[in-house]
């Protein structure tokens, strides 16, 4: 089974959402980067269930799929709440918490 | 109502809660309720009474009547004609197919004696490491013969307690409580866990404590309620033990187990002994027992319904209760069978009956007098129990129940309306026979009754005691039995002459004594008839054994023997008792015998001061216990306090000032103050170099959180593989 391939492929887009949630300055696409990470251990989940035979991988995809769901929702509705207030959704303009 | 006898525990939770909650809304501030809530269950156990004693008797016992006591079944059928033909039917078939046998010559032949099932009906109520504790009713002869007696008595003291306490400010606590009381009651005589009865126990001792110290305005009130309280947890000490060990040895708290297990020696001798052991401490507790004994005359404190419902006739039995219920763990524990001439069971019952019967002859008041007698009276149900009368024990339960009900109401009666709310027979009482005439003539049976005269109810039963020692081969006990008949009469004799004879004295010929209304004599005249015919249930004298026959549960019945009647003893018991009142009479109606020998003889005024001090038993307890435990305790810690600690404080205290000058010159101004600068310059510049880390970004943070999470794959990349 071409498990590698599979692998690679997450790998990627992990490594792409990683750099999303570190260099991106738009709070949209910091989220949409976090459902990449997210996805891509998907991916893993997945694949990892079909070459050993078993549904519990997709099991748990299908949970993380659910939480990622809650979990953007909560997500979209605070930078939402962030434009409002600041009419910018610029995340390096957000340090209301520096020491 | 067999299959449903949990109602009859319920009514009265039901009226307590309606009583607390909304009591004070009614007109009658809560007494109504109760009185009703008592009328249904009075009317429930009545029912249940009627179905258990028509229910088929199914259950075989291991014990086989002989033809002798066939020839007396049949003889009953004759005597009791139609009235009792369905009663005895079963009976009959019995006699009949006997009689063929009794033709054909064989004497040796034995019928099956059948008795009535147990009713159990139980619903899991917790479970915990495996083990599922139930909660539910057994009804069985024990428990329906308690119920009975707890709803009649508990009825008649509501009734008489709205007339008694009718001003009271208290009213409607005063009518929860009673209903709480008589709740807890009948948890614990139809439970069929130990755990259950455990609960029930403890509540009437709750309900006891509360309604003794019911006018804790009085200090001395609220000490009688706490001694009580106290002595009878002394005992629920056994009782927690006993459970406990029974627990461990049959896995079980179900009475029934508990008692096939015991009976039918499956349990370690040693052991089961010492659980017996441990629930005769709580028997001694509850019931009053010599040496704990101390708390039933000081629980006269309360008000006298409570003192007749709770202390004479249906709390203080709940230790004969349970050495009924527990009987097989007793039985074998004791080897109550073995009649080798005593048990511990017996004797603890045998010393309590002299012991209490003397002290009632020096008491002034008149409801200490009839607590002593409960103690006494007492003393000959456990002596029953012990010498395996079981029925004869459970029976003067029942029989005593009623007039000793009926002499505390009456004293209560003589209070309320004779010699204003005293109690006192010396100074406020005398010559209140013909004001009282109802109160006198109920009071008179109920202490006839108590002294054991034929055909009063008391006669039957303590003759059934004396023939159940006498049998079992317990002849010591014999003796306790008709020296307590005579002293029994006696007492009785000099508190009725005290109380009702006589010229009139203190407020007895002040206050204008006149008969009590109807509420108080209502329940007197119904308790003074029960007196009276209570104790035809069991007359072997006329062949008459329905009490037995009822009541007796089959595990009972596999071990215990039945004697028949016996003249003598009966005679024996009866010349006693007349023997006591004439005795009693002669001294204080016809002023016979030695007067003033108590102050002219150095050895019976001893014996009167022995006596009046109650054998110095409270002082031993107070002063011996508490104060040798407290006294010298506390006189150590004053010395100590004295001598060692101001010593060590005084020179401590120079030390200290020496030390504390040393200490500010060196340790404080320059030890501590230095590193406490020291740290606090530290952390500022700590403080200001790290927080330049915290820049409020929140991809900063989630750079160092990915950072930390590579670190950490490496590390466990590296060191697992």
């Amino acid at each position: 089974m071409l498990l590698n391939q599979f692998l690679f492929l997450a790998a990627f887009l992990f490594a792409t959402g990683v750099y999303g949630v570190l260099a991106r300055k738009n709070g949209v696409l910091v989220l949409m980067s976090i459902e990449l990470i997210l996805n891509a251990v998907n991916l893993n989940l997945v694949a990892f269930g079909a070459f050993n035979q078993t549904v519990t991988g997709q099991i748990f995809a299908l949970f993380v799929i659910a939480i990622a769901a809650a979990e953007v929702g909560v997500g979209l509705a605070i930078v939402l709440l962030i434009y409002r207030n600041r009419r910018s959704v610029d995340l390096t303009g957000i340090d209301a918490l520096k020491g | 109502m067999l299959d449903n006898a949990w109602i009859i525990p319920l009514i009265p939770v039901v009226s307590f809660a309606v009583i607390l909650l909304f009591g004070k809304r009614f007109p009658s501030k809560g007494a109504s309720v109760g009185v009703f809530a008592l009328l249904a269950c009075f009317a429930c156990s009545l029912v249940l009474a009627g179905e258990w004693i028509g229910r088929d008797k199914t259950v075989e016992t291991l014990h086989h009547a002989t033809a002798a006591d066939i020839a007396l079944a049949q003889a009953e059928v004759i005597e009791l004609g139609g009235d009792h033909a369905d009663e005895a039917a079963a009976e009959d078939e019995h006699a009949v197919a006997e009689d063929e046998h009794a033709e054909s010559g064989s004497e040796e032949h034995e019928e099956a004696v059948f008795k009535r099932a147990p009713v159990v009906h139980e619903t899991t109520w917790f479970e915990t490491g495996g083990t599922k504790v139930k909660a539910g009713i057994l009804i069985d002869g024990l428990s329906v013969a308690l119920l009975v007696v707890v709803s009649t008595i508990s009825l008649l003291v509501h009734i008489f307690s709205t007339e008694y306490m009718r001003d009271d400010r208290r009213k409607t606590h005063y009518f929860a409580a009673l209903s709480l009381f008589t709740a807890g009651m009948f948890i614990l005589v139809t439970s069929s866990n130990t755990l259950q009865m455990l609960f029930g126990w403890e509540l009437m001792g709750l309900c006891s404590f509360m309604l003794i110290g019911h006018w804790w305005e009085d200090k001395e009130n609220s000490n009688a309620a706490l001694k009580a309280f106290f002595t009878t947890r002394t005992g629920d000490i056994g009782l927690l033990v006993g459970i406990s060990m029974l627990f461990g040895m049959a896995g079980t708290f179900d009475i029934g187990s508990i008692n096939g297990l015991a009976l039918g020696a499956q349990m370690d001798q040693g052991l089961l002994t010492a659980a017996a052991c441990a629930l005769l401490l709580a028997v001694i507790g509850k019931s009053a027992q010599f040496p704990l004994h101390t708390w039933l005359p000081d629980a006269m404190a309360g008000p006298t319904p409570v003192s007749a419902l709770i202390h004479a006739a249906t709390m203080v039995v709940a230790g004969v209760f349970l050495i009924a219920r527990m009987y097989g763990v007793f039985w074998q524990g004791f080897h109550i069978g073995a009649g080798d001439g005593y048990t511990p069971v017996a004797l603890v019952g045998g010393v309590t009956v002299i012991i209490a019967a003397l002290l009632a002859f020096v008491q002034a008041d008149i409801k200490k007098v009839l607590a002593y007698s409960t103690v006494s009276q007492l003393g000959y149900m456990v002596m029953a129990l012990g010498v395996g009368a079981w029925t004869a024990g459970v029976f003067h339960l029942f029989t005593h129940a009623f007039f000793k009900a009926c002499l505390f109401l009456g004293a209560g009666s003589v209070a309320h309306s004779g010699s204003h709310h005293s109690f006192d027979m010396k100074k406020d009482m005398g010559g209140l026979k013909k004001h009282m005439p109802i109160t006198y003539a109920t009071f008179v049976i109920a202490s006839l009754a108590l002294a054991g005269i034929i055909p009063f109810a008391g006669f039957w039963s303590k003759d059934e005691i004396l023939v159940g020692a006498d049998g079992n081969g317990y002849t010591a006990f014999l003796w306790v039995g008709v020296i307590g008949a005579f002293m029994t009469a006696a007492y009785m004799t000099r508190c009725i002459y005290l109380t009702f004879h006589g010229e009139p004295r203190g407020n007895a010929a002040h206050h204008h004594p006149h008969e009590s209304p109807w509420p108080i004599t209502g329940p007197l005249v119904f308790l003074g008839f029960l007196s009276v015919v209570a104790g035809f249930a069991q007359a072997p004298m006329l062949g008459i054994e329905l009490f037995a026959d009822w009541f007796e549960p089959a595990f009972v019945s596999d071990v215990v023997t039945h004697h028949g009647f016996n003249g003598a003893l009966a005679a024996l018991g009866m010349a006693a008792a007349v023997l006591g009142a004439l005795v009693s009479a002669g001294y204080y109606v016809r002023n016979l015998g030695p007067r003033g020998v108590v102050e002219r003889n150095k050895l019976a005024h001893a014996g009167y001061a022995f006596l009046s001090n109650k054998y110095y038993l409270d002082d031993l307890y107070t002063d011996g216990v508490v104060g040798s435990l407290k006294g010298p305790i506390a006189r150590a810690a004053y010395w100590i306090n004295q001598n060692v600690i101001d010593g060590i404080v005084n020179g401590s205290a120079a030390l200290a000032l020496m030390l504390g000058r040393f200490t500010y010159d060196v340790i404080d101004q320059r030890v501590v103050d230095g590193a406490v600068n020291g740290i606090g310059v530290s952390a500022e510049g700590s403080g200001s170099a790290l927080r330049t880390i915290q820049t409020g970004k929140v991809q900063q943070y989630a750079a160092v959180l990915f950072l930390a999470l590579i670190v950490f794959a490496i590390a466990l990349w590296k060191f697992t593989s």
